[in-house]
């Protein structure tokens, strides 16, 4: 659970985090309590849990969508209040990005917003496309692109804005499974080169392993927190065929697979009384 | 990027021309060879006339008088109704303040208040500007205010964490993504317009298309009757040509009806 080498101050502290949600029947649901977290510089951190644990809940309060209702969170130091540049977030469907905007005008958009003057963000943006594997489509529209490519857009909007953490919520998950794979690989590619900190949500054991440094392990809720951390340590390209990607996959199952059932048990037990 | 344009050329353009071509052999089909009657001209003979009527200026005029009353009204209408739908779609509290006058007065048609708008403003431009703005109003209204409450809420919480200001994502990314929907609203009221400049002009004025139909109909001057249906009918399709094509530019869908 603890780093022993890591002697860096953490990037990002989440302290006895609590979130409650007044559900529509006027009873409060404690989505999350107690959580605690510590990421440094440079992890990915891949966050996995079973469905409705509250993996969403974690990254809106990070991204500042959402206040904790209880404990605090802290990028460098700073309590976090309200959104930012630091934080860019990548959704998980792409919706988010404008329509209205080619590929290259979408990458551009948070330069633009801070005053970034139009040659530098130009060449930035143009640069950050190529990294992400759009070179030569800065001039079509989100709407005119694959799937994969919009996500890729996404990645790469953020990126040029060099924020402090990336958060992604499932940005792959409405992909197909090859599309997927592909854009796995390239995000660990794109990773490895530049080493930016990720808090990266996930259901999926293959798509943590593949990607992470940390995977951590959520509880089913109510009231879920972080239940353990696992270290990847395998460098470079993974492969899903590779003994020490097994040996990982296998820790991470183990540790989820008592909360996948208890999180069934619980949406069971609520369908009955309901 | 030469075949390109070729290309769109081809699967573009040609088939409207190919389609506006089969409109006009059917119309002349029709008219020479099944009704065989002085009261439905070929299009040839309207053609003539166009011609005739444009040489005198007598067509330019008409047109002109109507099409500046649509401009004006419909310029008037949508700078009203744009930021009353910016504000209601924005908030709520706006919203439901305002709805019970907007829902009873969309569903007075402008062509039921041509008494009360010649009562008030006489048979002059006042009225039929009113009229038209009146028309518009309404529809631009609830389609602004549709199209800011249907904004992806990702788009918003996107920009503000790339770093926009709210004045920013107001003007940047709100505006935009509402455009279709407030674009959509504008070629329905474009349509209405149209309808209602002409029935004003039937019944209470001294110029424009709707008085040339209507003088055509005391005098039996057919062609000139057919020659400014034409006239609206083209006018129309432009029109409604530049507002599809700037919804799409918004990224967004037209609906052919509509
Ligand atoms: N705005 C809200 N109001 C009420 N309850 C909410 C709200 N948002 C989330 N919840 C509840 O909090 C819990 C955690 O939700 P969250 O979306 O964070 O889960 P998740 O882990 O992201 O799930 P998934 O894997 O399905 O995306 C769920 O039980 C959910 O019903
Ligand atoms: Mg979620």
């Amino acid at each position: 659970m603890n780093d022993m080498q890591s002697s860096l101050p953490p990037l990002l502290t989440f302290s006895d985090v609590g979130k409650s949600y007044q559900a529509l029947n006027g009873i409060a649901y404690q989505a999350i309590r107690g959580f605690n977290l510590d990421i440094t510089e440079g992890d990915f951190f891949c966050l996995l849990g079973p469905t409705g644990c509250g993996k969403t809940t974690i990254l809106s309060m990070l991204a500042g969508f959402e206040m904790p209702t209880s404990g605090s969170i802290r990028l460098a130091g700073e309590t976090i209040q309200g959104t930012s540049a630091d934080r860019g977030v990548v959704f998980q469907s792409h919706d988010s990005l404008y329509p209205w905007l080619t590929a290259l005008e979408n990458v551009e958009f948070g330069l633009r917003m801070r005053g970034v003057d139009k040659a530098t963000r130009r060449e930035r943006a143009i640069q950050q496309l190529r990294i992400v594997g759009l070179a030569g489509q800065e001039k079509k529209h989100p709407q005119e692109l694959s799937g994969g490519m919009k996500q890729r857009i996404q990645i790469a909007r953020v990126l040029a804005n060099r924020p402090k953490i990336l958060l992604m919520d499932e940005p792959f998950a409405a992909l197909d499974a090859q599309t997927r794979n592909l854009m796995q690989q390239e995000l660990r590619r794109i990773w490895l080169e530049d080493r930016v900190s990720v808090l990266f949500i996930t259901h999926d054991i293959d798509e943590a392993v593949t990607l992470g440094t940390h995977i951590g392990v959520m509880q089913a809720g109510p009231a879920s927190n972080l239940k353990g951390i696992v270290r990847v340590e395998i460098d470079g390209e993974r492969e899903r065929t590779q003994s020490s990607f097994i040996e990982h996959y296998r820790q991470v199952h183990a540790m989820i697979r008592d909360e996948v059932d208890k999180s069934r048990r619980h949406e069971l037990s609520q369908s009955a009384g309901a | 990027m030469n075949n390109g344009t070729l290309h769109k050329v081809l699967t573009h353009y040609v088939p409207y021309l190919l389609g506006f071509a089969l409109l006009f052999a059917t119309w002349h089909i029709v008219a020479v060879y099944s009704f065989k009657s002085v009261l439905f001209p070929p299009p040839l003979a309207v053609l003539r006339k166009a011609a005739e009527l444009t040489a005198s200026g007598v067509l330019i005029e008409q047109a002109s008088v109507s099409l500046a009353r649509i401009a004006a009204g419909f310029l008037l209408g949508v700078s009203i109704g744009i930021p009353i739908g910016l504000l209601m779609g924005s908030f709520s509290f706006l919203k439901k303040l305002l709805e019970p006058f907007t829902e009873f007065l969309r569903f007075i048609p402008s062509v039921a208040l041509i008494s009360v708008a010649v009562i008030w403003f006489g048979i002059g431009e006042e009225s039929k500007i009113f009229l038209i703005a009146y028309g518009t109003v309404f529809i631009v209204i609830l389609n602004t205010a549709a199209g800011v409450l249907s904004i992806h809420p990702d788009k918003l919480r996107a920009a503000r964490t790339l770093g926009a200001s709210p004045r920013q994502i107001f003007f940047f990314v709100a505006l935009p993504a509402a455009m279709p929907e407030i674009l959509t609203g504008l070629r329905i009221a474009m349509g209405n317009s149209f309808t209602t400049i002409v029935a004003a002009e039937m019944i209470a004025a001294d110029r424009g298309l709707g008085q040339m139909l209507w003088t055509g109909r005391l005098f039996m001057l057919i062609e000139e009757i057919f020659v400014s249906l034409l006239v609206l009918g083209l006018a129309g399709f432009a029109a409604d040509r530049l507002f599809r094509v700037a919804i799409t530019k918004f990224g967004g869908k037209y609906s052919v009806v509509a």
